[in-house]
């Protein structure tokens, strides 16, 4: 048995494993945010303002009087003074409030009226309706709003409600996009299959299963789209484009502005009007994604944080005695800090070995941390990754001293593609589309073996050979998306070889594959290995894979090593429930998702 | 690639002949008593019918409009009602200033957001921050209110900037500067905000992608993976973001032509909608969706260059 079996002190309720976390209420969360906070309070005050019109204004917002024309604030009983026909500006301002605030509903309400069931529609049926509806929506597009606003007005006269009818139609490509897209993406989603299954009517689907993932996201875009349509409403209305009998803040800038020389003021008020009400509409929209995705993630820690730490100055020497190792991971632990400030631990006390010329699988389930491990010996974790505790030295120096609390960048960039390489997962994702296969071969070893274009072409080709692909100069020639997966990932793991690493780290390389392929890419993995003698690193899910190629294995659960030795004992002779079951699951060749029902881990350590 | 060139041409014509058939039938069925509108109140009522007749107003619909297209084809869009200016010179003689108004600014915003996204994406901490409330700032303030704050300190209290263009014809380059750098200012203000946050996303986006780590693993440089992947990554998602702009731009003109008094064709659109002067309401409609039309179809050349998937066919 290891020496790191976990032990049985209660495990956080949230560590290793996510999407048990019970989702707080949206609208606290939002209040929460200052800035949420402010928007709903500038928003209320408006729809107060509005409700309460007839009873806190002072003056009919339309009556006009040569005699108090353009006084000042205070004059007359008139608190903020008059406009250019003597009407007062207080009284207007709270009128424009109703004005404002309805338009602005009115457009947003429009927009979903015929964007969001045309975007379910396209969505989730897809076919003819689909194609027609993404023409109509790139036609509506492509018109400048205003252009649209003022024929209309040429052809119906002045009216706010028309115009705004107008902009929500205008606005409705938002929301279908939105809609379309997340129910695209949804709809293939297992729960939603099962629905189907249980013989539920697709309108019921929609309604219990896709409405709900839709919600969200229409209301932050309904939130902007009100503020931008009281934006393009006032605009219309100070140009003098509006029906001069409705009091609005537009018109009041406007008539402000044509007498800017003789009361600035005038333009003052309505002006502060309308900032703060789009800005509380747009400020309300922004929170509300906030709030959102914090329910979803924790925000990215700032990425300077990074760099400064990671140039402090050397690691101390190593213990006397493990110059010659060549990876060792001690009491690594990494975490990512959460937002109510503690560290949610996804590495916690792993520690192993891998020798020159020794493959050394780490197994586990996903969220099992052993992707993450991964990636903190490389130096890729996510920004907002932290190392809680442990080190990692990498023949004979420290790339994680005790008390580092980021992956120091100074010291792996020095060993990133000379010494150490990776090999993804996803063969597809791992190539920039935009660049052939060749250059992007050729690059990493004209840049650190530094030898000339034409010697890396070379050996690129040698390479691309030496994995089994048929034809390099062609392979070489190719986009990644005109070659298979098998050969992609055939390419990434000719990369990962191309600059004579000391250490290779492959994160599950043979997932994403076809099942025939899989054992193929193994066969080309071992035999490179062979022949190189370096050390590997073999993250999998699968004992198959493990079987096949590895010579020690760690089997890693909520963070933890469970148990490791070498292949053939752990193979014949699993001393924890847990490798027994992730063994036989991976004899039924299914990958374990989820938590396995019993939690071998507590029980009998 | 040439496929796509032409289906984007041949989608890009229906668009203008599904707009020019919806504006016409908008503005001419509900067209009203057009002649009495241009001769006044003072006019006999024989006077109005006559000119009603004259504009080919007593004509159905649908035979003004076939009337319409097929001059309308031959470059004609018929003449002002109230100028008896030709449409089309109408236009031409006003677009110049509106086009240096809309490439100066969507250049100006081009670079701004490129480099205030792209600084925001990757140093993230107080830069994005900054980027982040600067862009829902300006995009939050209308671009009136921006005029006309702008006017008030710079020109009205100042007196740095004129208040009112002093474009016409003949005038002198720094009459032209002098007369558009308010107006610029103000247009760049509500795109740059707006574009560089979408910018943003469109990097981190990008700077998340496996194949970025891959290269990082590679021993590629952060530099050299930003200004070589990255960005040729994020630049179809930027590309579309500032033809957005562009649009958004054409719209604004309207607004920010009348604030400075330039006589462009916002202006011009402005005052023939206010007086009901329709044939050119129609053509400034149908200048503006060409060029929208225009600059959408070299967004997409552009963006399928970039794409290797469609470059190839």
């Amino acid at each position: 048995m290891s020496e790191n079996v976990t032990t049985s002190e209660p495990a956080s309720p949230e560590a290793g494993q996510s999407g048990t976390v019970v989702r707080p209420n949206l609208v606290r969360r939002l209040l929460k945010n200052p800035l949420g906070m402010a928007a709903a309070v500038i928003i209320g005050l408006a729809v107060l303002a509005a409700i309460l019109a007839p009873l806190i204004a002072t003056h009919d917002p339309n009556t006009a009087s040569l005699t108090d024309v353009l006084i000042g604030p205070g004059e007359n009983g008139h608190w903020l003074g008059t406009d250019s026909a003597g009407r007062d500006i207080y009284s207007r301002l709270v009128w424009g409030a109703r004005v404002t605030l309805l338009s602005g509903a009115l457009a947003a309400s429009v927009g979903i009226v015929l964007g969001l069931p045309t975007g379910l529609i396209a969505g989730y049926f897809g076919g003819k309706f689909d194609g027609v509806a993404s023409w109509l929506v790139n036609v509506l597009l492509s018109l400048p709003g205003i252009m649209v606003l003022l024929a209309v007005r040429a052809a119906t006269g002045p009216s706010v409600w028309i115009s705004m009818i107008v902009l929500g139609v205008l606005f409705a490509p938002g929301f279908y996009r939105l809609t379309r897209t997340a129910v695209q993406s949804v709809r293939n989603e297992l729960y939603v299959d099962a629905a189907r299954v249980a013989g539920l009517s697709d309108a019921r689907i929609i309604a219990r299963h896709i409405l709900s993932v839709v919600r969200a996201p229409v209301i932050i875009q309904a939130s902007m789209v009100a503020g931008l349509s009281i934006s393009i409403q006032s605009a219309l209305e100070f140009l003098g484009l509006g029906d001069p009998l409705v009091p609005t803040w537009g018109a009041m800038v406007g008539d402000g502005f044509r007498n800017i020389y003789r009361q600035a003021l005038n333009l003052v008020w309505p002006m502060l009007a309308l900032a703060v009400i789009i800005g509380g509409f747009v400020l309300l929209g922004n929170a509300l994604r906030d709030a959102l995705e914090d329910l979803e993630k924790v925000k990215a820690k700032h990425r300077t944080d990074t760099s400064a730490r990671g140039s402090l100055g050397s690691a101390p020497p190593v213990e006397a005695g493990t110059e010659g190792i060549l990876l060792k991971v001690s009491d690594l632990g990494v975490g990512y800090p959460q937002s109510d400030g503690t560290i949610k631990k996804v590495v916690d006390d792993v520690s192993f070995e891998v020798n020159r010329n020794e493959v050394v699988g780490i197994v586990g389930e996903s969220g099992s941390g052993k992707s993450q491990t991964a990636f903190t010996i490389l130096g890729l974790l996510p920004d907002n990754a932290v190392v809680t505790g442990g080190s990692i030295q990498f023949d004979g120096n420290y790339t994680v001293a005790l008390g580092d609390d980021r992956v120091p960048q100074s010291r792996l960039v020095e060993l990133r593609g000379k010494r150490i390489s990776y090999i993804p997962q996803e063969p597809m994702s791992n190539l920039d589309p935009a660049f052939t296969i060749g250059s992007q071969l050729v690059r990493p070893m004209v840049k650190v073996l530094g030898i000339s274009k034409d010697e890396a072409k070379q050996r690129a080709i040698d390479l691309l050979a030496s994995v089994g692909i048929p034809d390099p100069p062609r392979t070489m020639a190719a986009y990644p998306h005109e070659v298979s997966g098998g050969m992609a990932q055939r390419v990434l793991i000719a990369g990962a070889f191309s600059c004579d690493p000391d250490l290779i780290i492959a994160d599950e390389p043979t997932t994403a594959l076809d099942v025939t392929v899989q054992a193929e890419v193994l066969d080309v993995l071992r035999e490179l290995q062979d022949r190189v003698g370096l050390g590997v690193v073999m993250v999998t899910h699968n004992f198959g894979v493990v079987a096949d190629i590895c010579d020690r294995v760690v089997v890693m659960q909520d963070g933890r090593v469970v148990e490791q030795g070498a292949v053939r004992q752990i193979l014949r002779d699993p001393r924890e429930q847990y490798t027994k079951m992730l063994l036989d699951s991976t004899l039924e060749d299914k990958e374990p998702l989820t938590r396995l029902l019993v939690d071998a881990g507590e029980g009998s350590a | 690639m040439l496929r796509m060139i032409i289906r984007r041409l041949v989608s890009g014509v229906a668009v203008l002949f599904v707009v020019a058939v919806i504006t016409f039938l908008m503005l001419y069925i509900s067209a009203g008593d057009v002649g009495r509108r241009i001769l006044g109140d003072q006019a006999s009522e024989e006077a109005v019918a006559a000119k009603n007749t004259e504009l080919g107003l007593d004509e159905p619909v649908l035979e003004r409009m076939g009337d319409w297209f097929s001059s309308a084809l031959r470059g004609d869009f018929g003449k002002s009602w109230f100028t008896n200016e030709p449409v089309v010179d109408a236009i031409m003689n006003r677009l110049d200033v509106t086009l240096v108004m809309v490439f100066v600014s969507i250049t100006i915003i081009a670079v701004v957001a490129t480099v205030a996204g792209i600084t925001a994406a990757v140093r993230r901490g107080w830069a994005d921050r900054a980027v982040q409330i600067a862009s829902i700032g300006g995009s939050a303030l209308p671009g009136f209110v921006i005029g006309v704050v702008l006017i008030n300190f710079f020109a009205v209290q100042r007196g740095w900037f004129p208040a009112v263009s002093r474009i016409v014809p003949g005038a002198s380059v720094g009459d032209w500067v002098n007369s558009l750098t308010l107006p610029i200012i103000a247009l760049v203000i509500n795109g740059a905000a707006n574009a560089a946050a979408q910018i943003r996303s469109a990097f981190i986006k990008q700077l998340e992608m496996d194949y970025v780590r891959t290269l990082r693993s590679r021993g590629i440089s952060e530099r050299e993976i930003l200004f070589k992947h990255v960005l040729r990554s994020a630049a179809p998602a930027g590309l579309t973001v500032l033809s957005l702009q562009f649009i958004g731009l054409l719209g604004g003109v309207v607004v920010i032509e009348s604030i400075f008094a330039i006589a462009g064709m916002g202006r011009l659109a402005v005052d023939a909608t206010t007086q009901g002067d329709l044939p050119i309401v129609m053509g400034v409609v149908m200048y503006t969706v060409a060029i929208v039309i225009i600059v959408n179809l070299a967004v997409d050349i552009a963006n399928g260059w970039l794409n290797p998937k469609v470059r190839a066919r």
